[in-house]
């Protein structure tokens, strides 16, 4: 995040922050809303929790780095997961992954140097029916062929 | 269903299922509603669409059901609504090219319950699903939603409920199978107060979906469950832990508790019958082993979801130590219906040890894959060939995995085995939450097993060493079985392991986490020594151990498999033959998948040795 937006950036924090009374259980939730906002966990802002919480900063970051819904990175502007539960893997979800990686540059868990793009596996998306499955910003591919996969990045570049 | 004494009113229900959403059934939804509310007084009908849940032929999709005359059209695209606008809905004609073939008699069918995916099935759980709009508590109560609450406030003591429940032999349709009616009752004996109910949506077995599907499509059926186990062991205050991943089911749910409070079925003196009791949506965070019950408890107190050691259980200290009744959400749907219908009328279906019905995503290589729901004791064989239509593309069956992570692969001699419960466990899987992954000759078994250890390496919490440590050391043999490196005394080795593992992992998550491969080993030990000793990878999977190559006698030279190869290793003449050229071959199998003869073989590194 530029330098100049950070107190303004803080502001959504805050107000996430805000709507939650300052009990443990709602911790986790609002590090979720946190990461939906910034699709990220930005330092400033796990402060921020860290004082309405009164939690320990290390304790933010067990949770950061136990729960895969957090991260600690940026992650790019499209957000690729590719299913590899078991019904995906035996229909090839391997091949996408080799295919992204190919055309991407970049492995799981990676995001390309222009922040465009973040490729992730996940376990099982619950749609074993359609396998493989692709997920990028909420919108599902099902059946997703190698050849696919390149089609789908040139139209995401195209939307831009 | 909306009916009218005289003119039955058409109703078209367009699914909005994940699975539909991602073929854009939308489109398909958004389009019909322009027409039909275009239409105006000018139409001899005025139809109602909706948005409905799952259907469970995901892999059709999107599919659109048109109400009363019951036909059930599937693969709609936009292009394909004005024509069923003007025959289906303004007059009474089908379209035959949309209806559903079915695999088995090759035949158009008008109505999906003429298919043999659907036939055989026995619908409790799945009962709404794909049959109300999720969002309307109307649509829910029509099926006689709510009538189950009434039933238990107006005239059943907490006592008679949990006797009925008991009764009916439910048992906990999250994997493990505990008698649902026993778990209450402990829990209501203990006197600590609060009390709390718990639903666990954290579903996470790769391959499963059930659970996303009943909170997508009938919410309010899990929170009618919930109300009666409050009422039953008196708790006040109740939470569904969903998966983050399950953005709809979490929108459906939240809808959904939002109209049962407007309507009174949730807050203060529920029904003027003195019942308080509301419950609350936490947001799972993303890790495997939140689905463990003292796991989930922990996050959703909003701390790291560690499982703990459960000398105490949960019935009697859970959520923040106070006494917790924990199910999952096949259970809780199931719970107004035996309510309404009675125990004796829920132990006639299934079997005497597994009363009722089982959920099943059935997935993988099957013709029909989707979810299904069918009366415990059913055979494997049934499952795979009658409701599934068998192996595509004429492949040879090999395995089905259940249980997920925790449980195992059953190979085609026990096909004949009754699903229930105990049978499943004696055959060293289990019915986990209900995931069916089945496998033909091109998956290998070896690598099935490579696939889940890892699933559990990165999933394992850490917090004790024989989960941490084992599955970690598991992993790197089967690592090295796959990539050509195994050696032998390797199985007995993970044999080994896998036994220290089940004694002394702390959770359910270590304890069953060498199923999957002693399973495998079990029934596929050639399998293994053919990966040790012969270097060779039978299913031609792993790469290291596989070299395809087409064999002349049985190419027809259609080209084919050139035309599939992502990197050009394939060259020939057409009507002649083709070959590979191993340096260039990446070892996809999009040629193998595609050729139609068969004429794609694989010859391990065996062949190498020869030379």
């Amino acid at each position: 995040m530029p330098a100049g937006s950070i107190q303004e950036g803080l502001s959504q924090a805050k107000e996430i922050i805000g709507k939650y009374p300052r009990e443990q259980r709602f911790l986790l939730a609002a590090l979720q809303d946190i990461q939906k906002e910034y699709n990220y966990l930005p330092r400033e802002a796990l402060a921020l929790v860290q004082e309405h919480f009164a939690v320990p900063l290390s304790r933010l970051y067990s949770m950061a780095t136990f729960y895969k819904a957090l991260a600690l990175k940026p992650k790019g502007k499209f957000v690729i997961k590719v299913c590899d539960g078991t019904a995906c893997h035996i229909r090839g979800s391997t091949l996408l992954v080799e295919e992204l990686q190919r055309l991407l540059k970049i492995g799981p868990g990676e995001t390309t140097p222009d922040g465009k793009f973040s490729m992730e596996t996940v376990n099982c998306l619950g749609s074993c029916a359609i396998a493989p499955v692709m997920v990028i910003n909420d919108q599902y591919y099902g059946r997703v062929t190698t050849a696919a996969v390149g089609k789908i990045l040139e139209d995401l570049e195209a939307k831009e | 269903m909306v009916f009218f004494k005289r003119k039955p009113v058409k109703t078209v229900l367009v699914c909005c299922g994940t699975g539909c959403l991602a073929n854009n059934s939308l489109e398909v939804y958004e389009g019909l509603k322009k027409r039909i509310e275009g239409a105006g007084v000018r139409a001899r009908i005025r139809p109602v669409t909706k948005a409905t849940g799952c259907n469970g032929l995901c892999e059709r999709g999107p599919i659109v059901k048109i109400q009363p005359d019951d036909i059930f059209y599937c693969g709609v695209k936009a292009a394909d609504v004005d024509e069923i606008f003007e025959r289906s809905v303004l007059n009474d004609e089908i379209i035959t090219r949309l209806l559903y073939r079915d695999t088995s008699t090759g035949e158009r069918v008008k109505s999906h319950r003429e298919t043999e995916f659907y036939k055989r099935q026995y619908k409790i759980a799945l009962r709404n699903i794909g049959e109300i709009d999720p969002a309307s508590i109307d649509d829910y109560m029509e099926r006689d939603g709510y009538r189950a609450l009434k039933k238990v406030l107006t005239s059943m003591s907490p006592q008679e409920v949990m006797a009925e429940i008991e009764k009916s032999g439910l048992r906990g349709r999250g994997g493990a199978g505990f008698p649902t009616g026993v778990k209450w009752k402990q829990c209501e004996r203990v006197e600590a107060l609060p009390k709390y109910v718990v639903c666990n949506g954290d579903e996470g077995d790769p391959g499963a979906f059930m659970d996303r599907s009943i909170m997508e499509g009938d919410p309010h059926s899990v929170i009618e469950g919930m109300l009666i186990c409050a009422y039953a062991i008196g708790a006040e205050k109740g939470f569904i832990y969903i998966r983050d991943e399950y953005a709809l089911a979490i929108k459906n749910m939240t809808t959904a508790l939002e109209e049962a409070r407007k309507r009174g079925f949730l807050g203060q003196n529920i029904l003027q019958k003195g019942l308080n009791f509301d419950i609350e949506i936490v947001r799972g965070g993303g890790a495997f082993v939140c689905g463990e019950s003292t796991a989930l408890m922990a996050s959703i107190e909003g701390r790291v979801g560690e499982p703990r050691v459960k000398y105490i259980r949960s019935v009697e200290r859970g959520l923040w130590d106070k006494p917790t009744v924990l199910n999952n959400v096949e259970t809780w749907a199931n719970v107004p219906v035996i309510i309404n219908r009675g125990a004796q009328w829920f132990r006639s279906i299934g079997t005497e040890g597994s009363p009722g019905t089982k959920v099943f995503s059935l997935v993988g290589k099957v013709k029909n894959t989707g979810l299904i729901e069918v009366p415990m004791g059913i055979t494997l064989r049934e499952i795979i060939f009658s409701i599934g239509g068998g192996i595509p593309r004429g492949r040879e069956f090999k395995a089905v995995q259940t249980g997920g992570p925790s449980g195992g692969c059953i190979p085609k001699e026990l096909l004949d085995l009754p699903v229930d419960f105990d049978s499943l466990t004696e055959s060293g899987s289990m019915m986990g939450s209900g995931g069916m992954i089945v496998m033909d000759d091109t998956t290998c078994m070896v690598e099935v097993a490579r696939y889940y250890l890892q699933f559990l390496a990165e999933e394992s919490c850490g917090k004790c060493v024989p989960c941490r440590e084992g599955i970690k050391q598991m992993l790197g043999i089967l690592e090295d079985i796959c990539a050509g490196r195994g050696r032998e005394g390797d199985i007995d080795l993970l044999l080994d392991i896998g036994a220290t593992l089940q004694e002394a992992s702390l959770c359910g998550l270590g304890k069953t986490a060498p199923n999957p491969v002693l399973s495998t080993i079990r029934y596929f030990r050639e399998e293994y020594e053919e990966h040790i000793r012969n270097k060779y990878c039978p299913a031609g999977v792993c790469k290291e151990l596989t070299e395809f190559y087409i064999d002349i006698d049985a190419c027809r030279g259609c080209g084919l498999c050139e035309q599939k190869c992502p990197v050009g290793a394939i060259s020939g003449e057409r009507r002649r033959t083709y070959t590979i050229d191993g340096t260039k071959c990446i070892k996809c199998g999009q040629c193998r998948e595609a050729c139609r003869f068969g004429a794609i073989k694989n010859r391990g590194r065996r062949h190498e040795d020869n030379h």
